[in-house]
């Protein structure tokens, strides 16, 4: 029963860090997009803007929720959750940190097709919500979701695959352990060409299973103004966006795990027993800052793609080039180099 | 009773109730979320079956790719509110009939399970690791694993040239 | 799991529920996921034997299925296409023509 106490109190704190990191996400990246774009972003509702996300919070629960009234009640209900509860759910299996308290299962044998798997039902809060509002502009939204998530899955698969076979092990703790001889060169990211490779498309897929900019096209606002998103208001409206900042640091928490060397750093594993795990939670949440940095300035600077060209890109171009790349590392590692 | 049967009970409980809901519904879009769930429990059983690898690819496979497949041709074709007709067969006697008929295949199974299986379940724990089922597929089931490759093979081409236009 | 004869129990319910499925239902969608319903129910009894037998082959079997389940809905939907593109309906009944 202490274990299963722990567990719960473990998801608890972990959903509401996720909860904060989430409401202070769109604050950051709000502020550092205008400052690319030379103005100050929010910083009127406290020092520095600070309260900003409880103001927004605040405004969201407080505003009329719309149900449309052609739309599929229960659906339109259901969709919002749909699309958080997968974005949580990534972070059962990552290892936040050295140790086993600063992880829930990252120990577990199948984290990597655990992750595929969860990754992989994100798409229905989104086709659903573009279903269910009976809105030409919401269903076309939420097909493209489906059909973008569905090509980039691929290519994103094959990536971590790549991340599999570097480390012979599909445990996110073990991919860890793999990553830390000693230096920066063990991160899967310098294992070059075939690490580097990988990193690139898992990051380019990740920014297309998020529909991020440049890969937007799920709500290109010109076209389809909001997307599946145009019908949905007051805290519905909230849970999506939600869905979309959590996946944001859980993909970004994957990528540092995969490719960054996890909660690896210097002076880790030499110091006493609970400053060396407060060290390696330091060094992981510094590393996911970067990734996440990283998306809002891609955001700032990159136009949307085209649909098509957005396909083409994924099948034609990410597809052969992440196989190739699994092929490659796995002679690789037959022939003794890895 | 313990509690691995306890929560097999509950689990199972919500496979019958969206497989009935698969069944009764008038939606292709409900039908295919009651399916989701169906295999999302039946995912779950996998876990208390000791089952783990099959669990996670029932998700990724099933929940996430298969599913998703029905949803967007669902979506696409709009074929969602199936036929008010659909519950007028246009064999009057097919509904009953399939009924008995589905009764007589549950009693058939019934009667099997109960009169033949037995026995306690094998001692020894089996190491149901992605490495004993990757060594087992590329060793005791290469033949099958590479026919099953040129099968996916098939079905991408075999998609592709069904929906092209020509 | 002590024993496996209430999974036997539920993979025998589930599939009977997609038998009738397939029986009562005209749509070609329907009857599909009622096909895939089936598949799962014996993919259940698959992973019980396993766990009875203490041996991993059962799970293998499933692994298999999957696969061809996937290479099933890819053709099978990519016919319902393109059936609806000349037809304008899922509806079985509707498709008794040898004649597109």
């Amino acid at each position: 029963m202490n274990t299963l106490l722990e567990i719960i109190l473990k998801a608890a704190v972990i959903t509401l860090v996720a909860l904060t990191g989430f409401a202070y996400l769109t604050l950051l990246e709000r502020k550092f997009i205008s400052r690319l774009q030379a103005r100050y972003g929010p910083n009127r509702v406290g020092p520095f803007g600070l309260l900003q996300p409880a103001a927004e919070a605040l405004k969201l629960i407080v505003k009329e929720s719309i149900m449309p009234d052609k739309a599929d009640r229960p659906m339109f209900f259901l969709a919002p959750i749909m699309a958080v509860v997968p974005a949580l759910a990534i972070f059962a299996v990552v290892p936040f940190g050295k140790g086993p308290v600063l992880q829930l299962a990252s120990n577990v044998n199948v984290g990597m097709l655990y992750v595929a798997a969860v990754i992989g039902t994100a798409v229905y809060g989104v086709a659903i919500a573009g279903w269910a509002s009976n809105n030409k502009y919401a269903s076309l939204g939420g097909l493209r979701a489906a059909a973008q998530v569905v090509s980039y899955e691929l290519a994103l698969g094959l990536s971590m695959v790549t991340v599999v076979l570097l480390a012979s092990s599909a445990s996110l703790a073990e991919i860890v352990q793999a990553q830390q001889p000693g230096n920066i060169l063990g991160w899967n990211i310098f294992k070059l060409p075939v690490g580097f490779v990988a990193a690139s498309i898992f990051a380019m897929t990740s920014l297309a299973e998020l529909a991020r900019a440049p890969y937007d096209l799920v709500e290109a606002e010109q076209e389809l103004t909001a997307g599946y998103i145009t019908e949905y208001s007051g805290m519905k409206f909230a849970l999506f966006f939600m869905s979309e900042y959590i996946k944001m640091i859980a993909l970004s928490a994957l990528f540092a795990t995969f490719f960054l060397g996890g909660w690896s750093g210097p002076f880790v594993n030499s110091l006493a027993s609970p400053f060396g795990e407060i060290l390696s939670l330091v060094y992981f949440i510094i590393k996911v800052l970067a990734c996440l940095l990283l998306m809002v300035l891609v955001r700032a600077t990159l136009p949307r793609l085209r649909y098509d060209k957005l396909m083409a890109f994924g099948w034609k171009m990410l597809l052969p080039v992440s196989l190739l790349n699994v092929v490659v590392t796995a002679l690789m590692i037959v022939l003794g180099i890895f | 009773m313990s509690v691995e049967f306890f929560l097999f009970l509950l689990v199972a409980a919500v496979a019958v109730v969206a497989a009935l809901g698969l069944l009764l519904s008038r939606n292709a879009i409900y039908a295919a979320m009651f399916l989701i769930l169906n295999m999302a429990s039946v995912a779950v059983i996998y876990l208390l079956l000791n089952a783990p690898f099959i669990a996670a690819v029932q998700v990724a496979v099933y929940a996430g790719a298969i599913m998703v497949l029905f949803v967007f041709v669902i979506m696409l074709l709009g074929a969602e509110k199936l036929n008010p007709a659909d519950t007028k067969l246009a064999l009057k006697w097919q509904r009953p009939l399939s009924i008995v008929l589905g009764m007589a295949l549950f009693l058939l199974l019934g009667a099997v399970i109960l009169t033949r299986l037995g026995g306690a379940v094998a001692a020894k724990m089996i190491d149901t690791s992605p490495l004993a089922i990757g060594k087992a597929l590329f060793t005791t089931y290469l033949l099958p694993f590479e026919v099953v490759s040129v099968l996916l093979l098939a079905a991408v081409v075999g998609a592709v040239v069904l929906t092209k236009k020509s | 799991m002590t024993s496996i004869e209430p999974v036997i129990l539920l993979s025998a319910v589930l599939f009977t529920i997609g038998a009738v499925g397939v029986l009562t239902r005209r749509n070609a969608l329907m009857i599909f996921m009622s096909v895939e319903l089936m598949l799962n129910a014996a993919n259940l009894a698959f992973v019980a034997f396993a766990q009875q037998w203490g041996n991993l082959d059962g799970q293998l079997f499933v692994f298999f299925v999957m696969a061809v389940a996937a290479a099933e809905v890819a053709v099978g939907l990519a016919l319902i296409v393109a059936i609806f593109r000349t037809k304008h309906s899922t509806d079985v009944d509707e498709l008794s023509q040898l004649r597109g």
